[in-house]
């Protein structure tokens, strides 16, 4: 991409501009606010896995003996909510989507700054009110908020909960409409769509989901409140309500929510793997064009979460074959990556191997989605640890897995400074190994029939589950890692300049870390994305 | 919601399109907001006609319909507002903003007398709830004072939208207020369509043959 | 290679003992293999190129005339052609489970925080416990009192939620006697993972005989009743008792007032946590004398005479 030549002398940068806590807090620059969604966020996936680590550690043995029943149903539902809200539809699109959109569209800012960082203050708040139910007596509905168990019969602070959430989403909509305004608006001069980096792309595509989805939760959210609270019965079937209508309306927005947990990792990974088999990737077009197609047919399949819930047949069938379909594109997003690196010059420094580890859980977890999506399989895996295997495989094998992916190598332009390498391909290792031993073994369990959402269990399903809970403490070790050394290297980390990676894309133009306005002067694209040079000549 | 852009190229334009743009989106979300309403109530009518029917014959229905022209009444006065602040004729504008918003006064006014009877004649859902007929009648009026409630709490951010924008005419009455006028209509615009889908909904339902 | 622990669970595993479950491992192993294959080739295919043309290989580089169009449109009909042929063979499996075969033997579950009440066509009822006779269709009928549960039989492959407010119908035919596990998979509350049971296959003959060998309905109404007088309850919760308090019998399924003005609906939580806790949500009209039963009256006893409450219930309703 050819671009003009930054000034001589540059501004200074982003974190230089301003160190009272009083200009982080009012700041109106998206990259701050990217900073301060990564603090929150971090927060909410340390409390998050400490839950899974108790409920990890409760499963060791088959009978209860760490924790109470009700306490271990308050232990999934919190894992649940904070993964969920408030680390994997955050995660990406607001930590690395808010740093990289504008950096990588030529723009000095997003469309609305001041909403971008009203957004933070509302996921804030949003987060409180979760964080005052748990300390307040916790909720056991499970994340789903299922009812009439939520409306009518949970124990615990559901509203608070479920107000919480409500608060939150708002957050995820002003993120969305952001962003579609940023991209239709803000790209530099010569910055057409078929030249954008593939993250755009596929944050493109999330915030259409982030906007269409978002609000029926919230209106579903508002209806359970409205049932618990003040007796304003929707789904109550004394009264001859469904409460099937509540799970379609849950799953209407839960299932492309989905989609936000994994489009915008496959996007980094588009970035990372071009970047270091220096390339274009391969089939580009209809790589970007799979992520729309995967967010249009992703709002069409929310009924495959009900093949076992009575609802009709047809339903099931039309339901199940939208469920394969929408496997297509995801499917060809893998094999184009793969056949990127065909006469590629591949370097594997720690982005790429998260890259790889990206694509070998995520076609674990997708094809165990089509188990899922079979129907007759489904009825027996259904609800099971098999469930809850696959899903892990996506969000965390690919959705966690991308996020560290892109963290690290974006690393240098966040904080103008280097990591030390060799920690962190070690950690990567030690994050992949630990994984696969926390959820594979929970493929088999749930095929053997264990259902989720069980703290005790047969004995016959001791082994898998020890296995599990040793994968889970390796997995927790590797993600302590990164936290120590990336925080050791935004402070203390060798200087990085402004493209270590000698990358393509405009974020790579600016500085590093890059001034308050990002550029100079608005950069001018007159070529399209990747645009490596031949890697013989290298 | 401060919709201000930063605009790089820095023309009135560019900025009025990007807010344009923005509050397109944001009508779009609340399109489906209302649609989980919308689809729990088809879904409910379709499996419970006679006690819907039952149930929407307890509404009042001359405050609907009067309700129902107040408003459209009132979209056509933020329409003129619009009009005359693309003329800049602000003193104009100003008028018709305060009766569009005096219109909307007036629909939530007549709402409250009508929300005040059903508590009256114990037609809010809950352990008070009376109403001789089959039970899914309750229902009815979950989504009764489900849809009008989140409507009237938007047509309030409505009003809330008009006094802000009839302050700002009046500090700066030379400036140009088209874009934030337009826009400020768009969202009184949809506010009045979800109730042009609402009152025949509720209200005119017809008797069970 | 990734794929081996699951083939040798399910070579060792799950027993396979209704007329549909070799068809359902049919197809599960028909995708296993499927979905291998291809994450086979995947890691083939990468590791190749990954190692072929590591930076610094000799490796031949270089642009190089792929029509891409073509290979797209491929390998896009090429899954899309496989898929759609798994989900074919998986909807004709599963229209087959969805369509009883007409006859058997038909019986009622009632699923409730958190017990499974089977009552059989006889009138025989069994709590947790579900006997039925091999080689035969059997036709469930489930219903819900509270929240949605679901049905869950491994050995089976049979699953179907519970949903309040209707009566959902699943079936199966059991092929070999034994015993097999059952769960309830629906997050139903604090004890969901205590709402398991079993299924017992018996040879018609003898489920027969089973069947016949006693009328037991009431039979746990009965030792509900006799828990609530062996407790002392009768003492104060009957009309005549020496302190004032609600009597029961009719209570569960009514929507009560509370002393702090609210309402509450009796039903198997709220019984509970009245004997247990009974202090929380006292009804009004009532003083808040009742002394906590929590660890006097055993978990049994307790499901006893919530099942009495209910059945004593049923006489009473409209």
């Amino acid at each position: 991409m050819s671009v003009d030549p930054p000034p001589a002398s540059p501004p200074p940068d982003y974190l230089a501009a301003g160190v009272t806590v009083r200009s982080w807090l009012l700041t109106h620059d998206h990259k701050r606010v990217a900073l301060l969604y990564l603090f929150t966020i971090t927060a909410f996936f340390a409390i998050a896995a400490v839950a899974a680590a108790l409920m990890r550690w409760e499963l060791l043995t088959p009978d209860a003996d760490l924790v109470t029943p009700d306490i271990y149903n308050r232990l999934f539902t919190l894992h649940g909510v904070l993964m969920v809200w408030f680390f994997l539809i955050p995660s990406i699109p607001n930590v690395l989507g808010n740093f990289l959109l504008p950096l990588m569209l030529g723009a000095p800012d997003v469309a609305f700054p001041r909403l971008n960082l009203a957004s933070w203050y509302i996921f804030l708040a949003g987060g409180l009110l979760v964080l005052q139910a748990i300390l307040t007596g916790g909720v056991d509905t499970g994340w789903t908020f299922y009812t009439p168990y939520s409306s009518t019969y949970a124990n615990g602070q559901v509203m608070l909960m479920a107000a919480g959430v409500f608060v939150a989403g708002f957050s995820s909509i002003a993120t969305g409409l952001n962003f579609i305004v940023t991209i239709h608006k803000f790209r530099a001069p010569g910055l057409t769509w078929f030249r954008l980096p593939l993250f755009v792309w596929s944050l493109y595509a999330t915030s259409l989901i982030l906007v269409l989805a978002t609000p029926v939760l919230a209106i579903t959210l508002l209806l359970i409140v409205l049932e618990r609270g003040f007796g304003i019965g929707i789904f109550d079937p004394r009264l001859g309500g469904d409460p099937l209508l509540f799970q379609h309306l849950f799953w209407f927005y839960s299932h492309p929510a989905v989609y936000i947990m994994i489009l915008p990792g496959m996007g980094v990974v588009s970035e990372t793997i071009a970047c270091f088999a220096r390339k274009r990737i391969f089939g580009y077009r209809v790589v970007a064009c799979s992520s729309l197609a995967i967010a249009v047919l992703g709002f069409l399949v929310w009924g495959h979460h009900m093949f076992v819930s009575s609802q009709s047949v047809y339903a099931g069938l039309v339901f199940s074959l939208l469920s394969f379909l929408v496997s297509v594109p995801s499917a060809v997003k893998v094999f184009n990556w793969t056949a990127t690196f065909h006469r590629a010059s591949i370097r594997f420094d720690t982005p790429l191997l998260y890259a790889l580890g990206f694509m070998a859980l995520f076609t674990i977890g997708g094809l165990t989605g089509l188990f899922l999506a079979t129907l007759a399989v489904d009825v027996h895996v259904h609800d099971t640890y098999f469930v809850i295997a696959h899903f892990h495989y996506i969000m965390v094998g690919g959705m966690v897995m991308a996020y560290l992916g892109g963290i690290h190598y974006w690393w240098p332009k966040i904080s103008g400074r280097l990591y030390p390498e060799g920690l962190a391909r070690v950690s990567a290792l030690v994050i992949f190994l630990g994984f696969n031993l926390t959820f594979f073994p929970q493929f088999v369990l749930g095929y053997l029939g264990m259902p989720r959402r069980y703290h005790i269990y047969p004995p016959e399903f001791q082994v898998l589950n020890v296995l599990s809970t040793a994968g889970a403490s390796l997995l927790g070790l590797g993600y302590l890692l990164p936290l120590v050394y990336l925080t050791w290297s935004f402070f203390r980390g060798p200087p990085a300049g402004a493209n270590p990676w000698r990358a393509t894309g405009l974020e790579w133009t600016t500085a590093s870390p890059p001034p308050e306005r990002n550029f100079a002067e608005s950069p001018v694209v007159s070529g399209g994305p990747y645009d490596y040079p031949e890697p013989a000549r290298e | 919601m401060n919709l201000a852009p930063t605009c790089p190229s820095g023309t009135p334009a560019h900025g009025e399109s990007v807010n344009r743009l923005g509050l397109w989106v944001f009508l779009a979300t609340e399109v489906l907001f209302f649609g989980g309403l919308f689809l729990a109530y088809a879904v409910y009518r379709a499996a419970h006609a006679a006690a819907f029917s039952a149930a929407s014959a307890r509404l009042d229905f001359p405050i609907g319909t009067v309700n129902t022209g107040v408003l459209l009444t009132s979209s056509l006065a933020v329409a003129l507002a619009d009009l005359a602040a693309r003329g800049r004729r602000v003193r104009s504008a100003r008028a018709w903003l305060v009766v569009a918003g005096l219109l909307g006064a007036v629909f939530l006014t007549l709402k409250g007398f009508e929300y005040h009877a059903k508590f009256a004649e114990h037609l809010v859902p809950g352990p008070g709830f009376a109403f001789a007929g089959p039970p899914p009648a309750e229902l009815f009026f979950s989504l009764y004072f489900a849809m009008t409630g989140l409507h009237a709490v938007h047509l309030l951010a409505g009003l809330g939208a008009l006094a802000w924008l009839w302050v700002r005419l009046g500090r700066h009455p030379t400036g140009d207020h088209t874009g934030a006028v337009e826009l400020t209509g768009l969202y009184w615009h949809f506010v009045d369509c979800v109730w042009v889908f609402l009152y025949p909904l509720l209200y005119l339902i017809p008797p069970a043959p | 290679m990734i794929a081996s622990p699951v083939l040798l669970a399910w070579a060792t595993g799950l027993e396979s003992a209704s007329s549909i479950s070799p068809r359902v491992d049919a197809l599960f192993r028909g995708l296993l293999v499927a979905g291998s294959g291809m994450a086979a080739l995947l890691l083939v295919a990468n590791l190749t190129l990954l190692i072929r043309y590591r930076a610094g290989s000799r490796a031949q580089r270089g642009p190089v005339n792929l029509p891409v169009n073509l290979i797209e449109a491929g390998w896009i009909a090429a899954t899309t052609v496989v898929f759609v042929a798994f989900f074919a063979w998986g909807a004709s499996v599963y229209l087959d489970m969805e369509r009883p075969p007409a006859g058997g033997v038909r019986i009622e579950i009632v699923a409730r925080q958190w017990m499974w009440d089977v009552r059989h066509a006889n009138g025989r009822r069994e709590l947790d416990t579900l006997h039925v006779p091999a080689g035969e269709t059997v036709r469930l009928e489930l219903s819900s009192e509270d929240v949605i549960h679901s049905l869950f039989v491994p050995a089976f492959r049979v699953k179907q939620d519970v949903v309040p407010g209707k009566v959902v119908t699943t079936w199966f035919e059991a092929t070999r006697p034994g015993r097999y596990r059952l769960y309830c998979s629906q997050y139903c509350g604090t004890k969901h993972a205590g709402m398991t049971g079993e299924v017992v296959v018996l040879p018609p003959a003898e489920y027969a005989a089973w069947l016949g060998r006693g009328d037991a309905s009431g039979e746990i109404a009965a030792r509900g009743r006799a828990a609530l007088v062996r407790n002392g309850c009768t003492g104060c919760h009957s009309p005549g008792g020496t302190v004032r308090a609600p009597v029961l019998e009719g209570l569960h399924g009514r929507r009560i007032p509370l002393a702090d003005g609210s309402f509450v609906l009796v039903d198997t939580a709220y019984l509970r946590d009245s004997i247990l806790e009974p202090n929380r949500q006292v009804a009004a009209g009532f003083d808040p004398v009742m002394p906590s039963f929590k660890g006097i009256i055993p978990e049994g006893e307790l499901l006893d005479i919530i099942a009495y409450l209910r059945v004593a219930n049923e006489g009473t309703k409209p």
